[in-house]
């Protein structure tokens, strides 16, 4: 399964007297200043809850609890999280409740002594607005064991939601957290009964929540706080995807469960999951090496012992700056011309990275890292050797690249040209959105040796084919490289090369690069690579066209009587119209990225989490995981990064393989009408062929359709010239792959949202054990211009419903790409038999249909769909 | 119709049909009277040593015949529900008149005259039968505010000290015979709380239950009431009570209350009641929205599908009334969304906790 774990809210812990020494002193010198900055920290620091909680036998417990509720509610800044009342006493609570405007949740309540004052606390609970948390305790004590725990819990819950009336998605348990590695062997199930408990909980009662004090769990490493963090962390791990919903934790000081080095956590996990008998003793072994320390042991700094030229070599190969600028200075020193050091150590260690790159010792992530260090240095030696008035370095060859016009997308590029520029090739970046007579200008100012074209999305595709073409016209020879997630050696060979008579050669990735790039400056190498290349495209482009054309499609009549024949029960949406995200809280998609894309960016093959541990790339996976940690946390932290994001829903029904949509409930008025392409080749007996309209009902029932727009990326821009200005290619590419991936998860966030919220057909989906086990959701979220909607220029009509760009300030480009790049939309069907697929090729028939049905001239049409033309 | 439970019971199923109007402003209508201090003071007060003008609730005791003219103009005009003159009749805001004491006679008269008033009404036509909301304002003494700008964690009242004012309230409004309990004009979350707190520890003294109308007031154009809330924060604050309806009164014209209303009408899993001032006050601290230009927002959002109940606050005339009555006409009501079982808490901003799935693959056995 492999679905990641819901949002986890961090409560935060310490105004607690209870727990902080620090702000009991401060409550008990009545200085309630510093307290109120306590809260505000905690909420700074990404507390999404705060627990208060003044039990403490010196304490007038009901006057603190009062003076402080009272204060914090003057404090927007606080007072914008829920408050937590956390009292073992019934009148401090009720005292509590008496203070705050918000749904605050009382912490706690139980059948410690006996239902009576249970029943009667819940019902005041209930008369003052809040939710509840219940610990698992009764008459007989607090609940230790699986059972016990699930069997008072169940016994709370059959009493609070059937006698006494109180919801049950207010309702939060806590099914104790207890020490574990206390020596006592009684202890060391503790951390598993609790994870139990609350898998059992959260199958069995509906809606109900799970709480639990982390740091209890701990408590027997008090004073070793490394150790502690890292407890805490994997019993989090673990219980999250039980199941637990949130918890009090100190949100500034939790390590990052993958950042804890291997033998701490393997041993942190034997104790926490009880896997061996002896496991604290195992852990007790370790735990002064960790004593007092960071998170991680003390750096190795032997290797600055060296020369200084191994001292470089070193952190090229590391992607260590922290020295570089003081090694190019003593190397400077050393040699007679600073230029030397560029050619002399400092190409040599790039070598050396070249070499293990193209061995496959070294990864994308390192070596963009190794770029960084080289062009601080050589940016540090720049300005010497403009004072000398000499020459540059030699390179190898100047390349242009450019993202083409109408296409923001350019982390591939980027990539590309850091990894080019590592093996002494010159680079010149014109950036994105570059139109074809910039580029052509360009390439003759610049006297280039060939020129990299870069595009994402499918109608660069075709700007592609526009620059070859104008390469031509103006009577250039120079080798074009093309590269890009869309481009394939099949386009490049069938589309491209008609147009360009010069060498043209299709690029698979960056690894590929250098190689390419080198042999075209070879002059014994060259010649030859550029025959074979063209006789190869030849090839595929005289195979391609001998095949058959549009052998296998059906006519558009045909295909349209062999649609899926569906039954609709549609769900009305909680609201229609659109609901603006204006600055989605960030920390809350974190948890959501789905990492495995990113470490394809990054041109590392496997899966997430395996990656980490890969035989091959895992070191390099883990370091490059740990740099977007660090960042993620700063992104969120200092706020890097907006997401905003606008959604609807509105009233639709079918037309035919459109889509109308109406005004209001009434549907008497259309607003807009999504045009939808339908399958056309020929289908096995029993397959349908698919159109996305077929997911909703024809007139007659009433459907809805929805659309969103979404973007991690308002604000990347600052940041990533920040980076720009400080060579620091690494950052960037990580900065802007992270926004992607928040982008994502934010969009991944908003559809489940919408499921089980906005429109909530999904609602029930929690109530049955195996939907919860196999969960599995309805409904899919296609997005203009990928495969179930192939035409990317559907996209200005739904920004135009959804107000996109006013609203979250992504704008289009004239090929319909999105800006900022960190940025999804798409339309959101709820129909449980909706799926993906792909439209694949369509017939002429189709096209002119098409054409007619959107009141555009059959050019454009067959413009917008040419990679769904059949050949 | 004369029991109140059948009176609800009717109240509830029009309220499916149709979208029911409110009356409109009493203290704009009671300004046209230009009453003097003797007239305020009627013959019972003469003698106090403290003004008393100003005092609009004391109206109900001293000047009947002045409110139920008001009222039988509104129920003339169209308006299916009228509010008791009521709305400052607590011990705690009748403190600045000195007449404390006064309170429940107050809220005891003011929901008789609607009732009589509103009675007469239905008698006359019975198909068009009239309702009457005892009204609960938000007093002058906020819980969540200090007054001292020094002294942040000062308050003027007590949670406990605005229940009882409030118990107080809602019993007398009871007595009268009012249909429904409106808590409107909300600034501040924690006084409505209360006053919720309070109308339903009444309720479960009495034995009764009465459907409980919620109003919020957005003192700024962002959205938020005086005490910092958001529309949505407050909703979640105010849920549990389980209202009637919810929705938004006073502070600005229908214009600028329009993106408010709808979210809120997005999120709300009750019946929306929003009746606007008649535009904002001009600088001579006048409403000057026509009729007219008033039922034509309202007969937008009406079609927008934002309104189950509506009618008019600061500024709003009888021909107001009239002009949206026959606005909303015909209009369906909104559909009341689903609820559905998400965690919702607040501060002064709202969180919504996602149900946290299991995610790993172990099995569970009972």
């Amino acid at each position: 399964m492999r679905k990641s774990t819901a949002q986890f809210i961090n409560i935060g812990e310490r105004t607690n007297v209870a727990g902080s020494a620090k702000f009991k002193k401060l409550i008990m010198n009545d200085d309630y200043t510093e307290a109120v900055s306590v809260a505000r920290h905690q909420v700074e620091g990404g507390a999404q809850i705060i627990d208060i909680n003044m039990d403490d036998a010196m304490l007038d417990a009901k006057y603190a609890m009062e003076t402080f509720l009272k204060l914090i509610a003057a404090e927007p800044d606080i007072s914008r999280v829920p408050i937590m009342i956390d009292s073992s006493k019934w009148d401090v609570i009720e005292t509590g409740l008496k203070c705050v405007q918000g749904k605050a949740v009382v912490n706690s309540i139980s059948l410690k002594e006996g239902e009576e004052p249970f029943i009667q606390q819940a019902r005041k609970i209930m008369r003052y607005g809040a939710a509840v948390v219940v610990m698992a305790f009764d008459t007989n004590g607090q609940a230790d064991s699986i059972d016990r725990k699930f069997e008072i819990c169940k016994r709370s819950y059959d009493i609070l939601v059937h006698k006494v009336g109180f919801p049950p998605e207010d309702i939060i348990f806590d099914p104790n957290i207890f020490a574990v590695a206390t020596g006592i062997e009684e202890h060391d199930n503790y951390g598993v009964d609790f994870i139990e408990a609350t898998r059992l909980i959260k199958t069995h009662l509906p809606f109900a929540k799970i709480s639990g004090g982390v740091s209890n769990v701990s408590f027997s490493f008090r004073g070793n706080n490394p150790l502690r963090e890292a407890m805490h962390s994997v019993f989090l791990y673990h219980a999250i995807r039980a199941g637990m919903d949130m918890g009090i934790v100190n949100a500034g000081q939790l390590t990052v469960y993958s950042e804890i080095p291997d033998e701490l956590r393997d041993r942190v996990e034997d104790v926490i999951l009880n896997r061996r008998s002896d496991a604290t003793e195992r852990l007790l072994d370790i735990a002064g090496d960790y004593q007092g320390t960071a998170r991680q042991r003390k750096e190795d700094l032997t290797w600055r012992e060296q020369t200084v030229a191994k001292r470089m070599e070193h952190a090229l190969v590391k992607g260590v700056n922290d020295f570089i600028e003081a090694d190019s200075e003593e190397a400077r020193q050393q040699f007679e011309r600073p230029i030397q050091v560029i050619e002399g150590p400092l190409m040599d260690g790039m070598n050396v990275v070249g070499d293990l790159f193209g061995a496959g010792e070294m990864f994308l992530p390192q070596v963009v890292k190794s770029a960084r260090v080289m062009k601080q240095s050589v940016a540090y030696l720049q300005p010497f050797i403009e004072a000398e008035k000499s020459e540059g370095a030699k390179s190898k060859g100047k390349i242009l690249m450019a993202t083409v016009k109408g296409d923001v997308h350019d982390i591939g590029k980027n990539i590309v040209g850091v990894v080019l520029q590592c093996n002494n090739f010159e680079i010149v970046d014109m950036g994105v959105m570059v139109p074809w007579p910039d580029i052509l200008q360009k390439a003759r100012e610049e006297n280039v040796d060939m020129i990299g074209l870069s595009g994402l999305i499918t109608p660069s595709l075709d700007e592609m084919c526009t620059v070859a073409e104008e390469m031509e016209r103006a009577r250039l020879s120079i080798p074009l490289l093309i590269g890009g997630a869309t481009t394939s050696r099949v386009h490049t060979a069938v589309k491209i090369a008609p147009n360009y008579s010069g060498p043209l050669v299709y690029v698979l990735d960056a690894s590929r690069a250098v190689g390419v790039a080198s042999t075209l400056m070879s002059q014994d190498l060259s010649a030859a690579f550029i025959k074979n290349t063209k006789t190869d495209y030849d090839d595929v482009r005289a195979k391609r066209l001998a095949k058959p054309k549009a052998n296998r499609l059906i006519s558009l009549e045909k295909a349209r009587n062999n649609a899926e024949p569906l039954s609709y029960d549609p769900v009305a949406p909680t609201f229609t119209g659109t609901k603006v995200f204006d600055d989605y809280p960030l920390g809350e998609l974190v948890d959501r990225i789905d990492w495995t894309p990113f470490f394809r960016t990054w041109e590392l093959a496997g899966t997430y989490p395996a990656i980490l541990t890969d035989d091959v790339v895992g070191d390099s996976a883990t370091a490059l995981f740990h740099d977007a940690q660090i960042m993620l946390k700063q992104i969120v932290a200092e706020k890097w990064l907006t997401a905003k994001g606008v959604i609807g829903l509105w009233p639709a029904n079918s037309d035919g393989d459109d889509v109308v949509i109406y005004g209001d409930d009434s549907r008497s008025k259309e607003i807009s009408r999504q045009y939808h392409l339908r399958q056309q080749v020929e289908k096995r007996t029993g397959r349908a062929n698919d159109c996305l309209a077929d997911f909703i009902a024809p007139k007659g029932t009433n459907d809805w359709v929805g659309g969103f727009a979404v973007t991690a990326g308002i604000g990347i821009d600052a940041h990533v010239k920040r980076f720009k200005a400080a060579h620091d290619d690494y950052n960037e590419i990580l900065l802007k792959a992270l926004a992607d991936r928040l982008a994502e998860a934010f969009a991944e966030r908003m559809h489940e949202r919408v499921r089980t919220e906005f429109w909530g057909y999904a609602d029930g989906e929690q109530l049955s054990n195996t939907a919860l086990i196999k969960e599995k959701y309805l409904g899919i979220r296609p997005a203009p211009g990928y495969p179930a909607c192939p035409d990317h220029s559907a996209k200005p009509e739904l920004f135009r419903l959804l107000d996109a760009t006013v609203q979250t300030g992504i704008e289009l480009t004239s090929s319909y790409a999105m800006t900022p790049t960190a940025a999804v939309s798409g339309y959101y069907f709820a129909h449980p038999k909706a799926h993906y697929f792909g439209v694949g090729k369509i017939g002429e028939d189709q096209v002119t249909d098409y054409a007619s049905r959107r009141g555009i001239d059959l050019s454009t049409a067959k413009r917008a769909l040419r990679p769904n033309l059949a050949d | 119709m004369q029991i109140r439970e059948d009176r609800i019971a009717v109240l509830t199923t029009l309220c499916q049909n149709r979208i029911l109007v409110m009356d409109g402003a009493m203290g704009t209508m009671i300004q046209r009277y230009k009453l003097s201090e003797t007239d305020f003071r009627g013959t019972r007060f003469k003698d106090r040593n403290n003004d008393l003008k100003g005092n609009n609730d004391l109206l109900s005791l001293t000047a009947p015949n002045v409110i139920k003219t008001i009222h039988n103009d509104f129920l003339d005009a169209g308006a299916d529900i009228l509010e008791s003159n009521t709305f400052n009749s607590t011990r705690i805001s009748m403190a600045d008149y000195a007449m404390e004491d006064l309170a429940y006679e107050l809220n005891v008269t003011g929901a008789k005259l609607a009732r009589e008033c509103a009675d007469a009404f239905t008698d006359k036509t019975p198909d068009k039968p009239r309702f009457v909301a005892g009204s609960i304002g938000p007093m002058n003494k906020t819980l969540s505010v200090s007054p001292d700008v020094d002294n942040p964690g000062f308050r003027e009242v007590s949670f406990d000290g605005v229940v009882a004012a409030y118990k107080e309230q809602v019993r007398g409004l009871i007595e009268g015979g009012v249909d429904l309990i409106l808590i409107e004009t909300i600034f501040d979350t924690l006084n409505a709380k209360a006053a919720i707190f309070a109308t339903q520890d009444v309720f479960e003294d009495l034995g009764i239950t009465l459907p409980i109308m919620l109003s919020c007031t957005v003192t700024d154009m962002s959205g938020r009431n005086l005490s910092g809330q958001t529309v949505e924060a407050f909703w979640y604050s105010v849920r549990h009570a389980k209202p009637f309806s919810v929705g938004l009164n006073c502070a600005f014209g229908a214009e600028h209350l329009r993106p408010h209303a709808k979210v809120l009408s997005e999120i709300a899993d009750t019946r929306i009641c929003v009746y606007p001032n008649a535009g904002l006050p001009n600088e001579m601290g006048e409403y000057d929205e026509t009729p007219a230009m008033t039922s034509a927002h309202l007969a937008d959002w009406a079609a927008s599908g934002l309104l189950n109940i509506t009618g008019g606050c600061c500024g709003t005339t009888p021909d107001h009334i009239r002009a949206i009555v026959d606005a909303v006409k015909g209009v369906p009501p909104r559909v009341i969304p689903k609820a559905n079982h998400q965690m919702r808490l607040s501060g002064i901003d709202p969180i919504t906790i996602i149900h946290s799935q299991i995610s790993d693959a172990a099995e569970v056995a009972v």
